[in-house]
C-alpha cells in the first residue's frame, strides 16, 4: 500500500531554505482551481460525480508521462495519522480530509509528482487543485511549474470553462484564472516596531489579502503572515503573479528597514529577546506548539540579523514541521496526549539544537 | 450621515469612511469604529474571513424578483438560498442559472466579469476559440521575451505554431 513515505522527497523540498530572501519568505505557493464539465462539485458533488472525477484523473495518470512518475495517494487507503502528516506537510488541506473522525470523503486523493514541488488534489472543493510549493520567494517559477502541468491536464480533461467568466470554480472568489498565489512571510520587525498594521492595510488597498498563522486559538502566532492575491478575475495570470511579486518585495524592504530600526534604537532589548528565545528552546522540558512558534520567530530573527551565527534557516523550517502533533506521534509510534506531546516536542527541539552545535560557544 | 449603520456589522453607527481602489474601480464603505479598527491593525488578530458572505448579505438585502420563486439549478439542484448560505456554487451550470446575480457579485468581488487570462481549448474548438487561445499565448510569449526567458519563449512559439492553420 502506498503511504506518505513513498512521496519523492516526502513533500518536504520547500523546507530547504533556498530561493530569494529565504530568511524572510519561508515558501511560495501557486495553485490553480479546475473543474470538469458535466459533474457537480464541492458540496453538491454526489458519490458518482466524485468517483467519475477520480476515474478521469486516474486515466490521465496512467497515460501522462509526467504524472506516471509520481504517486497517487487515495485518502481512503491511508490511516488517520498518515493523513494528518500530509496535512502538516501542507500537501493536502483539511477540506480534502473531511471531518477528523470517520472516513475521508469519497474519491479524495492527492497526486505528488516527480517534479517534487508539484501536487494535485482531487475532489477537494474543486475537482482539481494543481499546486506548487517552493522554498523562498519564487512566484514566477512556481506559476510556470503549475502552468505547464495544467496545460498537459487540460489537453486530456474536459475543463469547465466559460467564454466570459473563464475557469469555473465552486467559490465565485476563485473564478476566472482560478489562480491563488501566496507567500508565507516572517515579519517580526514590522510587528515589533508596530508598523505591521499600516503595511497590512496597504496590502488590502492594492488588491492583496493576508492572513496570520493561527494556533489553536485565534491569535496570530510567531509573526508569520500569508500574503496572497485577492481577486482572480479580470487580470492575466502573469499580471497577478507579477503584482504579488512586486508588492512582496516592497514588504521585504519595509521589514528589513524595521529590523535596522530595532538594531539602532533597541539593540539591547532585541538581543535579549533573541537569546531568551534560544535559551528556552535549548532547555525547556515542555513546549506547546504556539510557544514554540513564538520562540522560533525570535530565533529566526536572530539568525537573519546574524546574532545567532551557527544555526541554519533549514533547521528552523524543519522544526516547524516535525514538531506538529502527527509528526511527533509518527516518531514515537503511538498516539500522544497533549502533555506528552509538549514534552516530546521540547525533547525533539533540544536534540536538533544540540546536534546543530552549540551557538553559545562562539558568541 | 450619522444615522447610517455600519456596512460591515449593520448594528453600530458608521463613523468612518473607507475608500478602496481595486482594478480602477472605487469602492466606499461606511464603517463603525470597531469594524474599521478590525480592518486595520486588529485585523491581524481575527481569523481570516472571506469577503463573500458580506457581499452575499448585501445582495440578499436588495429585493430581487428571482427571490420570490427561489431559482434552482436544473443540473445540480442548488437553490439560490443555499448558495447565499454557503457561498459555494454546485456545478458549472450554476453560472448560467444564477448569471444575473453572479454578474453583480463578480463585479463587486473582482471589479469586473471578464476573464483575460489563459484560454482553455476544448477538444473540438471553434475558429474563434483557437484565435483567442493564440492571442493569450502571444501575450505570454511577449512576456517571456521581455524577461529573456528564451527557453519558455521557444516552447510558447511551438505551441502557437501548432495552432496555426496549415
Amino acid at each position: 500500500m502506498n503511504d506518505f513515505t513513498t512521496i519523492p522527497d516526502y513533500g518536504l523540498s520547500w523546507l530547504e531554505a533556498s530561493g530569494d530572501h529565504s530568511d524572510i519568505v519561508l515558501s511560495t505557493r501557486v495553485r490553480l482551481a479546475r473543474n470538469l464539465q458535466g459533474h457537480a462539485f464541492g458540496v453538491r458533488a454526489r458519490v458518482n460525480d466524485r468517483q467519475a472525477v477520480l476515474a478521469n484523473f486516474k486515466e490521465v495518470f496512467a497515460r501522462s508521462e509526467s504524472l506516471m512518475k509520481g504517486t497517487l495517494l487515495e485518502m481512503k487507503d491511508l490511516g488517520p495519522r498518515a493523513r494528518r502528516i500530509l496535512l502538516e506537510r501542507r500537501l493536502v488541506t483539511s477540506d480534502l480530509l473531511g471531518k477528523t473522525e470517520g472516513d475521508p470523503p469519497t474519491g479524495t486523493a492527492v497526486h505528488v509528482s516527480h517534479r517534487d514541488p508539484l501536487s494535485v488534489m482531487v475532489n477537494e472543493e474543486d475537482h482539481l487543485r494543481v499546486q506548487s510549493l517552493l522554498s523562498g520567494l519564487r512566484i514566477q517559477e512556481s506559476w510556470e511549474i503549475v502552468d505547464s502541468l495544467d496545460e498537459e491536464l487540460g489537453q486530456e480533461l474536459p475543463y469547465a470553462f466559460h467564454h466570459e467568466f473563464g475557469f469555473l470554480t465552486s467559490c465565485p472568489t476563485n473564478v476566472g484564472s482560478g489562480l491563488r498565489a501566496s507567500v508565507f512571510m516572517h515579519l517580526p520587525g514590522l510587528v515589533l516596531t508596530k508598523e505591521i498594521g499600516k503595511v497590512l492595510q496597504g496590502l488590502t488597498q492594492v488588491g492583496l489579502t493576508f492572513r496570520g498563522l493561527y494556533g489553536e486559538g485565534s491569535e496570530v502566532v510567531g509573526n508569520f503572515f500569508q500574503v496572497s492575491n485577492q481577486t482572480t478575475l479580470g487580470k492575466s495570470e502573469e499580471d497577478l503573479v507579477d503584482h504579488l511579486d512586486k508588492i512582496v518585495r516592497q514588504v521585504i524592504q519595509y521589514e528589513m528597514q524595521a529590523r535596522q530600526v530595532l538594531l539602532r534604537d533597541a539593540r539591547g532589548v532585541t538581543e535579549d529577546k533573541i537569546w531568551r528565545a534560544y535559551g528556552l528552546l535549548r532547555y525547556a522540558r515542555a513546549l506547546s506548539f504556539e510557544e514554540l512558534m513564538n520562540l522560533l520567530s525570535g530565533v529566526r530573527l536572530g539568525l537573519s540579523l546574524k546574532l545567532l551565527p551557527e544555526l541554519r534557516v533549514y533547521t528552523l523550517n524543519k522544526m516547524m514541521i516535525f514538531t506538529q502533533s502527527a509528526h511527533l506521534e509518527q516518531a514515537v509510534g503511538r498516539d500522544l496526549g497533549s502533555e506528552e506531546r509538549d514534552s516530546h516536542r521540547a525533547a525533539y527541539v533540544r536534540r536538533i539544537l544540540t546536534s546543530e552545535g552549540d551557538v553559545t560557544a562562539n558568541s | 450621515m450619522p444615522d447610517d449603520l455600519c456596512d460591515n456589522c449593520g448594528s453600530k453607527p458608521a463613523t468612518v469612511n473607507l475608500t478602496q481602489i481595486e482594478n480602477n474601480e472605487m469602492f466606499s464603505y461606511h464603517l463603525c469604529e470597531d469594524c474599521a479598527a478590525q480592518k486595520g491593525l486588529e485585523a491581524t488578530t481575527e481569523p481570516p474571513t472571506s469577503p463573500l458572505p458580506d457581499f452575499l448579505a448585501q445582495i440578499g438585502d436588495e429585493p430581487r424578483e428571482e427571490e420570490t420563486s427561489d431559482s434552482e439549478c436544473s443540473f445540480c439542484g442548488l437553490t439560490f438560498t443555499a448558495f447565499r448560505e454557503t457561498g459555494r456554487l454546485g456545478c458549472p451550470h450554476c453560472y448560467q442559472t444564477f448569471e444575473s446575480h453572479l454578474r453583480r457579485l463578480l463585479r463587486r468581488v473582482h471589479g469586473g466579469t471578464k476573464h483575460v487570462g489563459k484560454i482553455y481549448l476544448p477538444p473540438d474548438p471553434t475558429v474563434s476559440e483557437i484565435e483567442k487561445r493564440m492571442e493569450a499565448l502571444r501575450r505570454k510569449l511577449n512576456r517571456a521575451v521581455e524577461v529573456e526567458d528564451f527557453e519558455r519563449a521557444a516552447e510558447l512559439r511551438d505551441k502557437i505554431r501548432s495552432l496555426e492553420p496549415v
